[in-house]
């Protein structure tokens, strides 16, 4: 019988990196307390859970602090076990675990962080790289509702949260149009399909907002 | 038990690779009998077998399982503790030591590896000096999660070497070139007394010994390397 345990998140609302954990305890059914953070104003808890990176999301459980986004995620997978979001397979697993790398380094880097740097002629060669790393997930969904099968699994949390709810929101304040409809079929496909599950309907940031925030984070990368 | 049609295992790398190392490491702690290919000039020119396994990064280490190929060291290693399940275990067991080690190993792939690539390839001796404090910072961050988790043991994994150890395995090379070309002691009794005890009892142990260059040897390639 399991005792009620203590869960608490800090994230930010903005964060593709702790929207995604919000889905994942939000598919698993774990009541959660969550902590909203600012980037420019970090809580002293947050500061105590996570000195050496500072950042979010922490994941709070029974007391004991878990950091970065996939260690969280594989972590929440451990810990409950129904309704996993890893496959079993160790092949399978491998490569959930290189693709979401692949998202959250690669891809964030030279389709966001360099974009941001970039001045604008510059943003569409940046711009045709990322429409090549993604194309690499455009395979991954041939035949698949979603990267986890028929329902959401890790990389569809990592990539939901960061590509369509996340970067496409800094395109669009950038004015680029980086995934062209017709060069991604299964990709739009995915988010039509993503848009329409409850759990992480529920965890898109408001759209406006969002845009303004991603323009904000522009600035503030093209100043540091 | 790992599902592939053939058991045959290969492993791509370069020597001197701190991250075929690891896969290394991983390999032999299982008794995983694999065939090792050494990609001879991987910067300049890239064989076909890496090509097609490793299609996006073109990068070594590339594990090739029977028909799959697993890429980036860090994955390698959980995949060989989870394909060949029997022990040792790679990673503990319990949900909140892997979150532990996972947090640590990319701890070391992110900021230390920066800060070394930084420490060596800073222009001159001032710009050398202002980088080395980011490293120091992280192996004192080291130091302490060393402290917690090896619990008295040799290694970060207690008694037996684990993924932290695996993953921090990688630096122990680089950061020895670096320590000879501009004098200065990175590992210290001082200021890390764990990581200096804990690094000498990784190059001696029976998975690492067969595979890590010795400190004169990754010198000598340095040298070489950077025409130094």
């Amino acid at each position: 019988m399991a005792e009620k345990e203590e869960v608490k998140l800090l994230g930010i609302w903005a964060s593709p990196f702790s929207r995604r954990i919000e889905m994942a305890l939000k598919l698993k059914g774990i009541p959660y307390d969550y902590v909203e953070e600012s980037l420019e104003n970090k809580s002293p808890l947050l500061l105590a859970l996570n000195p050496i990176h500072k950042k979010v999301p922490v994941l709070v459980h029974n007391g004991k602090p878990i950091l970065e986004s996939h260690v969280v995620l594989e972590y929440i997978d451990e810990t409950w076990k129904h309704n996993p979001i890893l496959p079993q397979d160790p092949f399978d697993r491998s490569k959930i675990r290189f693709f979401a790398k692949l998202v959250d380094e690669q891809i964030m880097n030279v389709g966001f962080t360099s974009m941001a740097k970039a001045e604008q002629k510059e943003r569409e060669v940046l711009a045709e790289q990322t429409r090549e790393l993604i194309s690499y997930l455009e395979k991954e969904l041939v035949g698949k509702d979603f990267f986890g099968g028929k329902s959401v699994g890790f990389l569809d949390l990592v990539a939901g949260s960061m590509i369509p709810f996340c970067m496409e929101r800094g395109w669009e304040g950038m004015g680029l149009e980086v995934i062209k409809d017709d060069k991604f079929p299964e990709y739009k496909r995915w988010v039509k399909n993503l848009e329409k599950v409850e759990i992480v309907k529920d965890c898109i940031p408001p759209r406006e907002k969002h845009i303004e925030h991603m323009n904000y984070m522009v600035k503030r990368i093209r100043s540091s | 038990m790992a599902q592939n049609g053939s058991n045959n295992v290969k492993l791509l790398g370069t020597w001197g690779s701190p991250f075929a190392l690891r896969a290394q490491v991983a390999l032999h702690l299982k008794s995983v009998e694999h065939e090792y290919t050494e990609e001879a000039d991987v910067l300049k020119s890239k064989s076909d077998l890496l090509v097609k396994s490793n299609p996006i990064h073109k990068k070594v280490p590339v594990l090739i399982h029977g028909d799959v190929s697993i890429c980036e060291s860090l994955n390698i290693v959980q995949y060989v503790d989870e394909a060949w399940p029997s022990k040792p275990s790679i990673l503990p067991s319990l949900p909140q030591d892997r979150a532990f080690a996972r947090f640590w190993a990319h701890f070391v792939d992110g900021k230390c590896f920066e800060s070394i690539d930084a420490v060596a390839g800073a222009k001159d001796d001032a710009a050398r000096m202002a980088l080395a404090g980011n490293l120091m910072e992280c192996l004192t961050a080291l130091e302490e999660a060393f402290q917690k988790s090896s619990k008295g043991g040799d290694f970060f994994g207690g008694e037996n070497i684990g993924f932290v150890d695996i993953a921090c395995g990688g630096i122990v090379g680089p950061l020895s070139v670096i320590e000879a070309f501009s004098g200065v002691k990175f590992l210290s009794p001082e200021a890390t007394p764990g990581l200096v005890q804990w690094a000498d009892k990784f190059r001696a142990h029976e998975a690492v010994k067969p595979y890590m260059p010795n400190v004169a040897e990754f010198i000598e390639f340095a040298k070489k390397k950077f025409n130094v």
